[in-house]
């Protein structure tokens, strides 16, 4: 499925990663969460340390493309969560849990249950709840696809607030060409399956990113320039001379 | 209570109390004009009447038959959950084990019956053994498929945090099967007031308490058709009321866990 992956992301860095539909690139972040094994090479979270050793692994949040929050816990309780399977008591857990809560601005829902929130706040619930391990690590796959264009944005906006202030090391697997722009230092763009780095594109925007952003002129030609190396790998799925469209 | 509560109640009780009303009224009438004699059809009246008149008796045997169903009941929703949830934990268990499981829901109780008389002695022991084999498949089945529909999702988010067995167990595997193990239990309870009157009618004399199958043996034998209609209502009944506790306590704990049953 993915082919000749060589990749070295830098301590800190926030990195997109896109492509189509099915290029892999879930997987790959499936093997960087080391959720699943690839059938040949290695991925080294931090070389150099004895990775067998779980002290010495960097802490790593996954955030899925739905919420997947715990439907019969409470907003405060399912943030707890990690620390608590990390074996702290519910109590501590609970009080650490606030923290990562007031950095979403959801402090005044905490025992309300998933089913009371938005799409958009369960989201962020499930980015509190990947933070509150304070991790080094934090991946990202597809959160905001399913959300409405201006939660979509809001949300970008956080993301990047909340990575200027931690500088955690960010992989964000998108699809969507602007947003990517819009929030990574670095892009890398995959081709078509079986999936392989085609595109490794530095991201020069300003640091502090705001909506007034996506209508800068530069910003437009590093989204065209993604553009482009996604449509030359046969990427775009409804290309015009797909073989598909020919039937009437 | 609320007009729109009333009206709700309304909607939802009257038709079946139309319905019962009815063929009641119809029966009595039938009974009546086509003179059919009372040992093959007796009219609602004599049932009613015979329930009042034999009430000492019938309420002896509604408690006997309650406590045989309620302590099967018992012992298999104790039992089957347990055996689902080993049954989960181990592929090897549950291939060892799962067929004979399913051997207890199709063995024929009522010919097996005599030999829970034999290897538990009569009355309420071999009683309740008769229903606990009747309603236990069911808990089993649930709670093994409860158990195995986590959101692999889920499963992930648990893995990455390296969360321990019983940690998955208790914080996610479980709370994701109530709404399928409550399932089973309404099933359950059903078929545990069954296996206990087909117990009664090979195991049920013990020291002289009789339970609803016996009364409906004697009922037959002396030909008191009135009596044994009024005994097999009775049973349902005590399904029915069964299964509206397991119920109500279903609503209760999927409430809790925000899931729907």
């Amino acid at each position: 499925m993915l082919e000749d992956i060589d990749l070295v992301i830098e301590a800190g860095s926030f990195v997109a990663l896109l492509g189509p539909s099915g290029c892999g690139k879930s997987t790959l972040l499936r093997f960087i969460s080391g959720l699943d094994r690839p059938a040949s090479g290695s991925i080294a979270l931090s070389p150099g340390a004895d990775e067998a050793r779980p002290s010495t692994r960097p802490k790593l949040s996954f955030v899925f493309q739905d919420a997947q929050l715990l439907p019969w816990r409470s907003v405060l309780d399912n943030v707890a969560l990690p620390l608590e399977l990390q074996g702290s008591s519910r109590a501590q857990a609970r009080e650490r849990a606030r923290g990562p809560l007031a950095e979403v601005e959801l402090s005044d829902v905490h025992e309300r249950f998933p089913d009371q929130l938005s799409g958009g706040m369960r989201m962020r619930v499930s980015i509190a709840r990947a933070l509150v391990t304070e991790p080094s690590v934090l991946l990202l796959d597809e959160p905001f696809a399913a959300l409405d264009e201006l939660t979509r944005q809001r949300l970008d906006e956080r993301l990047r607030k909340l990575w200027q202030a931690r500088r955690m090391t960010v992989i964000f697997v998108t699809h969507a060409l602007a947003e990517a722009a819009f929030l990574a230092e670095r892009a890398l763009v995959m081709s078509r399956r079986p999936g392989r780095i085609v595109l490794d594109h530095p991201l020069q925007l300003p640091e502090n990113r705001v909506f007034e952003l996506r209508t800068n002129a530069e910003f437009v030609a590093q989204t065209a320039l993604l553009y482009r190396a996604l449509q030359e790998h046969g990427a775009l799925e409804d290309a015009p001379h797909a073989p598909e469209q020919a039937r009437g | 209570m609320r007009p729109s509560a009333t009206r709700e109640l309304l909607h939802s009780a009257l038709p079946p109390a139309l319905t019962f009303v009815l063929v009641i009224a119809l029966w009595e009438g039938a009974v009546r004009a086509l003179a059919v004699p009372k040992f093959l059809v007796p009219p609602p009246s004599d049932v009613l009447l015979a329930t009042w008149t034999e009430r000492a008796a019938l309420s002896g045997a509604l408690l006997t038959t309650a406590q045989g169903a309620g302590l099967g009941f018992l012992l298999s929703a104790s039992l089957g959950t347990s055996l689902g949830l080993i049954f989960s934990l181990s592929r090897w268990l549950e291939r060892g084990l799962y067929p004979y499981a399913l051997f207890l829901q199709t063995v024929p109780i009522v010919a097996v019956a005599p030999l829970l008389v034999l290897w538990f002695g009569p009355g309420l022991r071999a009683v309740s053994v008769s229903a606990f084999i009747v309603s236990v498949f069911p808990i089993i089945a649930n709670t093994l498929a409860g158990l195995r529909s986590v959101d692999p999702r889920l499963a992930d988010l648990f893995r990455l945090y390296d969360a321990k067995l019983l940690d998955t167990l208790l914080k996610l595997r479980l709370p994701t099967a109530i709404p399928s193990m409550m399932t089973g239990l309404k099933v359950a309870s059903g078929l545990s007031v069954i296996g206990a009157i087909v117990g009664e009618f090979v195991a049920g004399f013990s020291e002289g308490n009789a339970g609803l199958g016996i009364t409906v043996l004697a009922a037959y034998r002396q030909l008191r058709t009135d009596l044994l209609f009024a005994a097999v209502l009775l049973a349902s009944a005590l399904g029915l009321l069964l299964f509206a506790l397991v119920s109500s306590l279903s609503t209760l704990l999927l409430r809790r866990l925000r899931a729907h049953g």
